[in-house]
């Protein structure tokens, strides 16, 4: 089996995200990390491959900017193989559905048999590129999904939908978002994280992963950015640091009673 | 002329309430811009009497498509030939998971703009425009389409579900093939309730825990002070803790689980994530124990208590019995 994991460069959690006010998108400057919700994908295909289906190889591949590099290195350390990075600035600004494409173009190359994604991303947060990729490659799939178990030619998958527990046959070759519960991801050891340098990268600008630059990038998307606005203002609500905590249930229990909760 | 098509999600004989919501809206939008509001429904449950009703929530006319039921890519193939052969302009979506799936696998399909999460839609210049709330609800983005489709995902509780007293939907069914892909997923089991099944959707009191509890048996913390609050309180989950199988799937508040407007919510060991925040957002009270300032659910609780649940929640639970005790 050969399985592609698709990852992400995001801003750190501890960065404060902000929209660049002059062209909609996301200010991308700051500490970057791999998409947490990306490792337990990572986690999915290594417990695959240690779970006795022999997987000949697990590729990152992930669409961004120069500095998304590091977390395809970040991935390798993690157990990919190997890795694919598609960066061309005449992506920058794509919308899902042409960020979906362009994936699955370079994905149509590889030729997987499995595809794995992360449940959402931390900045983009559309919890759909799975499904956009596997519209293109024309694959079966499913997102959140929290249990895998491989059965020769196909996967036996649960996950969590709007009227309880899902199980759900699905022949290979498939694209599957993993949820976050699916597995605790593994921290990379010393030695692979040494080592990640090392495994191969390819880089692909647009045209030679055979993305049609008609069909990306800011102008090209079908969703288009016009502005952006202040949520509505809801008071702020009261906190309380608890130092003494008698104190603090103390004013727990004020607050209750004003407003005739207890 | 714009007509909007909205799926309409159903299961066990029954509209999705978020389903009803997007027909609502649907027509509202519909209305504005001077055209009709269609619904769609796939499966070999889904019937007349189902679809006709859909007339009172303002659907001109309900499509049936028959197919396998609960899964997304067989609605894409229906929805893509509607919209192919009835012009559609939008294809609308109440929250869920399926309608996340269905309406990206669209997108990809027709070419088509697609935004989720949308919290409201207007209409301007005779076109739809959506708002979509940003970077963890602290910003609202309007887009607009540029393609010849475009696909509006709601938030989960997002649109109203609002009788209009209009007569039945005039009820046709429709042909399409379903693709080869869509056909190498098939539904095992369906609606599995795992844990044991609890009702929280009438109580005044909602003690809600999540991962911050540690471990399963943290949840004696939160049912102890529901106890203590004594009459009509119940306990809650997020989906992390009944993915891990700490608690029953019916005490699950958010996106794939219930919607509750309590008295008051108090959430200990609760990051409020988005799908967790649209299924309780609307309580009267809300109260957040955090040891984590910076946790999302300090932006929209009423009293937010940063701080060590296993430290507050006992003290707290032996105050509330105090008090009511005197
Ligand atoms: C399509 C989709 C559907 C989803 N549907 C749902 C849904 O229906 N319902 C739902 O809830 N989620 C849903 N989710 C998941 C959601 O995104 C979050 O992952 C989930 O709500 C997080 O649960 P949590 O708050 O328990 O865990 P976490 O996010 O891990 O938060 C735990 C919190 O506990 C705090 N904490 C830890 N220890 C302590 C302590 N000792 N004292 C005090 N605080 C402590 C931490 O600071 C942290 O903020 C869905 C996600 C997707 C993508
Ligand atoms: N630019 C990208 N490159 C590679 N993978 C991506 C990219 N954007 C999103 N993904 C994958 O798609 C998943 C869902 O992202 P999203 O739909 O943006 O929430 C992520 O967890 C990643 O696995």
């Amino acid at each position: 089996m050969k399985i592609c994991v698709l990852v992400k460069e995001v801003p750190d959690a501890a960065v404060e995200k902000r929209i660049d006010p002059a062209t909609g998108r996301m200010d991308r400057s700051g500490e970057k990390n791999l998409n947490p919700y990306d490792t337990h994908a990572i986690e999915a295909a290594m417990q695959i491959r240690e779970g006795g289906t022999p997987v000949e190889e697990i590729v990152a591949v992930t669409m961004g900017p120069e500095s998304a590099e590091r977390t395809l290195h970040k991935a390798v350390s993690l157990g990919a193989d190997r890795s694919v990075h598609i960066c061309d600035d005449a992506l920058a600004g794509s919308d899902v559905a042409a960020t979906g494409y362009a994936l699955a173009q370079v994905l149509r190359g590889e030729s997987p048999d499995l595809v794995l994604l992360g449940q959402q991303s931390d900045d983009g947060e559309c919890y759909t590129i799975g499904a956009v990729v596997a519209e293109h490659l024309r694959m079966p799939s499913l997102t959140q999904v929290i249990k895998m178990d491989v059965e020769s030619d196909a996967l036996r998958c649960e996950r969590q939908a709007e009227y309880g527990y899902d199980t759900v046959a699905v022949k290979l070759p498939a694209v599957i978002s993993v949820g976050d519960a699916i597995n605790e991801p593994r921290y990379p050891s010393l030695k692979a994280i040494m080592g990640a340098k090392k495994k191969p990268l390819q880089r692909l600008s647009a045209a030679e992963a055979g993305i049609d630059l008609a069909k990306v990038g800011g102008e090209s998307s079908g969703a288009h950015w016009i502005a952006v606005m202040p949520p509505p203002q809801k008071p702020p609500g009261e906190i309380i640091e608890d130092e003494d905590t008698n104190e603090t249930v103390e004013k727990i229990l004020a607050w209750l009673e004003q407003r005739k909760l207890i | 002329m714009s007509n909007i098509l909205v799926y309409a999600l159903h299961y066990e004989g029954q509209i999705n309430k978020n389903s009803l919501g997007a027909v609502s809206e649907g027509a509202r939008l519909a209305a504005e811009l001077g055209g009709e509001a269609h619904a769609l429904l796939v499966g070999d449950q889904a019937g007349e009497e189902l679809a006709g009703p859909l007339g009172a929530y303002g659907a001109k006319k309900a499509l049936i498509a028959s197919g396998p039921e609960g899964l997304a890519q067989p609605v894409v193939d229906a929805m893509a030939k509607a919209i192919t052969d009835g012009g559609y302009k939008y294809a609308l979506f109440g929250g869920g998971l399926l309608g996340f799936e269905i309406g990206a696998g669209l997108a990809a399909r027709l070419g088509a703009g697609v935004v989720m999460e949308v919290t409201g839609v207007r209409v301007q210049e005779g076109k739809l425009i959506a708002q979509r709330p940003i970077l963890g609800d602290s910003a609202i983005s309007e887009i607009e389409f540029r393609s010849p489709v475009g696909i509006v995902i709601g938030r989960l509780n997002a649109f109203e579900a609002k009788e209009s007293g209009a007569g039945a939907a005039a009820v046709q069914r429709i042909d399409y093939e379903l693709s080869a892909h869509a056909q190498q997923a098939t539904m095992v089991k369906r609606g599995e309730q795992r844990g044991a099944d609890v009702d929280i959707e009438g109580a005044d009191i909602i003690v809600a825990g999540g991962r911050g509890l540690g471990k399963p048996e943290g949840f004696q913390l939160c049912e102890d002070l529901a106890a203590a609050f004594g009459g009509n309180a119940a306990v809650a989950a997020t989906r992390a803790v009944v993915d891990a199988g700490w608690y029953p799937y019916a005490a699950q508040i958010g996106q794939t689980g219930k919607t509750v407007s309590p008295k008051l919510y108090l959430a200990a060991g609760i990051s409020g994530a988005i799908q967790h925040k649209v299924g309780m957002q609307s309580s009267e009270n809300i109260i957040a124990i955090n040891k984590d300032s910076n946790a999302p659910i300090f932006e929209f609780c009423d009293l937010g208590i940063v701080g060590d649940l296993n430290k507050i929640v006992p003290k707290l639970t032996e105050a509330v019995k105090a008090r009511r005790g005197a």
